[in-house]
């Protein structure tokens, strides 16, 4: 899973496969973290307003 | 008692009537979980596995429920990346039967692994040459993927959307969902395919064995594709059961004729692929190998070529054809009849590529090994039945899952009142 | 892919005409590497015998009747085309089961195994085991287990090893006494050894001073009939299991008897009568 695990080999069939693997996850990960920092900003800005 | 948690306007039963039904379910459920702890508990002797049928029941219901389950990635993948905008009528739901899916193959996964605490070392001493090993990695990402797809829906719940945060937050989920949605297709491609690679890889078994494109076997392919073409079926169905439980309509019939037409077609291109392959492995691969095709079908209590018939004409190309079919189709009985071959068909397919690979002999002096699973083993297939009705009733109850709901039975609430 | 060319090639041939059935092997296999057996061992579906021997029929009526009796220990197969990806090892997800290109042994990492059972479904041979249960010994017999092998624990898959302890002990006794060879009497298993018939020949099937490889006589070019299959023997008394799905034993089998060698594999109506001919000594002699 990690180039540290003694199985691993830098191969093409590693390369392919966790690389794709990581891809998806950055892809999911960065998603989520761009959907809730955007949701604490509108939540903040709400707030903002509502006091004025 | 909980009308301040229900849907603006929507009409549910009562709440004690409704926990009884859980009640019940939940006796079920509890039946299950018993099971599952006399297997985490005692081991796997709990089965009636062997060393001819290491995988059985459970592998089978694994691969069925992930099938079936096809339909959320189907359905994300046509609403938000061919923009069929129709479907968002029903891809709340897709999801959540997704989602009930993939959590109860993950669960029983957990079960029939023999030292479930070491479950992780497929992910961290992977072996990716493996198609088990795509399809762990796959399925939990795609989880992942349902989860956040099912995120919005809970988020809308009336009092949950009070909280500015979460009303925030499922606005974004949705306006980013297309990228989240072409992950999930991404994902789904490679399980699902991989899933059909698990038996066609296997080389020594001349009964799973295909022939393939580089590393993929043609079973690679047949399995995404019978995913995408039965999977909605399978939501359709659950949707017909759910309109039938709670006695209302809840999509409207061009959403489901849209959703039935796509799947026929699917159906029919998949049967035409299946029956190809069929064909090839029974007159050149199997042959090549030194097997007959009554090798597989011939001298054994149970597999005979009925189960051939079954899952490629009755419940294959006759399914297909009538929802191809306009009138067909559009009349509710044919099409209830199609749906449910649809998904019988897809359950028997994974079936003979689970079970009746463990049962035909390999070895020339070798004989046919037969097995009927032990209570633990049904209990525990169950189990994620009864789990899946408990989920979906409380997300009916609660969440606004189908968008047309109040416009398909204003008319007969003000009708009541 | 063996890229070391010295490397072994450990395999056995077993002379099914010698075979008696006696079980000897089964026996010494059990108590050589500590494995665990059930009260009532008469059910072979779920228990654990990694040498299990098969009764073979003509299947001829009195007085035609013949029978022969065929061990079967793991394979050790070298997988298609002999580059190692065996049928069990290449669907391990984990890398709990493994190839040894120094030796050709399939290896069983017994604390990696997680119990997936794939490599028991992808075997042809059932030379695979799950440990249903937790090991158990008789009072006082956990005494005489062997401490050169783990015992395994429930859940996990189990299966021949070709002694690979032996294997280990025979190479550091090669290292001590400052040679790189290990003499073929070393390292033998102990099914070979424990057979009172001497049915059970075991060796480097690389190395032609061998006895196996001089029985056996491998082929080291694929067969023209089938580029999957390499090793083929060239003794026409010489057969694999199930060879032609590629799976590239490294156990052979030999018979006089041409009804037993027919059914070492599966053959198409009137198949056999071909090839009957064109494998072993009539092609390469
Ligand atoms: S006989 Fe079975 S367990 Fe042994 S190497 Fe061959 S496939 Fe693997
Ligand atoms: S049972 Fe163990 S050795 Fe066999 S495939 Fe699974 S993890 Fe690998």
């Amino acid at each position: 899973m990690f180039p540290f695990i003694f199985e691993w080999v830098w191969d093409i069939g590693h390369l392919l496969f966790f690389g794709g693997f990581w891809y998806a996850v950055g892809i999911l990960g960065a998603g989520m973290t761009y959907c809730i920092a955007k949701a604490a900003w509108d939540t903040m800005n709400d707030s903002g307003e509502s006091h004025h | 008692m909980d009308a301040a948690l229900i849907p603006e306007g929507a009409k549910r039963c009562s709440f004690p009537k409704f926990m009884l039904g859980i009640a019940i379910v939940g006796a079920v459920l509890l039946w299950g979980v018993y099971a599952m702890l006399l297997c985490w508990f005692k081991g796997l002797n709990q089965t009636n596995m062997n060393d001819y049928y290491g995988f059985a029941l459970w592998i089978w219901a694994d691969l069925a429920v992930i099938a079936v389950g096809g339909g959320a990635f189907f359905t994300g993948l046509l609403k938000y990346i061919f923009k069929i905008d129709e479907l968002k009528n029903i891809i709340n739901f897709a999801v959540i039967i997704g989602f009930i899916c993939y959590s109860s193959a993950l669960l029983i996964l957990a079960i029939d692994i023999g030292q479930p605490l070491r479950g992780w070392f497929i992910f961290w001493h992977a072996n990716v040459h493996s198609m088990l090993t795509e399809v762990a990695f796959c399925l939990s990402c795609y989880f992942a993927v349902l989860t956040i797809e099912f995120i919005p829906n809970i988020l809308e719940n009336r009092q949950l959307n009070k909280v500015p945060f979460f009303h925030h937050l499922a606005h974004n989920m949705h306006g980013v969902m297309a990228i989240f949605a072409a992950t999930g297709a991404f994902l789904s491609f490679f399980h699902q395919g991989s899933l059909g690679g698990v038996a066609g890889v296997m080389y020594g078994r001349p009964f799973a064995f295909r022939e393939g494109l580089l590393i993929w076997p043609w079973s690679f392919f047949l399995f995404t594709w019978s995913a995408a073409a039965f999977g909605p079926c399978f939501t359709l169905l659950v949707t017909r059961i759910t309109e039938a439980v709670t006695g209302k309509k809840l999509v409207k019939d061009n959403v489901i004729h849209l959703l039935a037409k796509i799947s026929g077609w699917m159906i029919f291109t998949y049967m035409i692929a299946k029956i190809i392959d069929t064909w090839y492995w029974a007159y050149y691969t199997a042959p090549g190998l030194g097997f007959e095709l009554s090798h597989f079908y011939t001298s054994n209590g149970f597999y005979g070529y009925w189960i051939l018939v079954a899952e490629v004409i009755v419940c294959g190309v006759i399914p297909g054809l009538l929802l191809i079919n306009k009138s067909t189709r559009e009349n509710p009985t044919f099409r209830l009849i199609a749906i449910v071959l649809a998904v019988i068909g897809v359950c028997i397919n994974r079936w003979v590529m689970v079970l009746q690979i463990m049962a035909v002999p390999v070895m020339p002096f070798d004989t046919w090994a037969l097995y009927i699973p032990s209570w633990q083993e049904v209990a525990t297939t169950i189990l994620p039945v009864a789990y899946g009705i408990i989920l979906i009733a409380v997300a009916y109850r609660y969440l606004p899952v189908f968008p047309q709901e109040l416009e398909l039975n204003r008319r007969s609430e003000v009708r009541e009142s | 892919m063996i890229h070391d060319k010295k490397a072994h090639k450990y395999g056995m041939v077993i002379d099914l005409d010698k075979c008696t059935g006696c079980g000897t092997c089964t026996v010494s296999c059990m108590s050589e590497n500590n494995v665990p057996f059930k009260e009532d061992e008469s059910d072979k579906k779920d228990s654990i015998t990694w040498m299990r021997v098969y009764r073979l029929t003509n299947n001829k009526p009195f007085p035609d009747t013949e029978v022969a009796f065929l061990p079967r220990p793991c394979q050790h197969c070298g997988g298609k085309g002999d580059h190692g990806h065996s049928p069990c090892v290449s669907v391990c997800p984990a890398t709990a089961t493994d190839y040894g290109y120094d030796t050709g042994i399939v290896s069983q990492i017994y604390t990696r195994c997680f119990g997936c059972r794939y490599c028991m479904a992808a075997c042809p041979y059932h030379a695979r085991y799950f440990n249903w249960w937790d090991p158990v010994w008789p009072e006082g017999m956990e005494k005489y287990l062997s401490p050169n092998v783990s015992p395994r624990m429930r859940g996990v898959v189990e299966k021949c090893s070709f002694c690979y302890h032996r294997y280990q002990l025979a190479r550091e006794k090669a290292y001590a006494s400052g040679s790189d060879e290990i003499p073929e009497a070393d390292y033998q298993t102990a099914c070979t050894t424990a057979c009172p018939a001497g049915a059970i020949v075991f060796g480097d099937l690389n190395n032609p001073s061998h006895k196996v490889h001089q029985i056996v006589k491998p082929d080291p070019h694929p067969d023209p009939l089938n580029p999957d299959v390499v090793g083929k023997s060239r003794n026409p008394k010489v057969f694999r299991l199930l060879e032609r799905l590629g799976t590239n034993p490294k156990v052979y089998y030999m018979s006089e008897r041409e009804w037993v060698r027919k059914l070492g594999d599966h053959y198409l109506d009137g198949e056999w009568e071909k090839v009957k001919n064109v494998y072993g000594s009539a092609s390469h002699e």
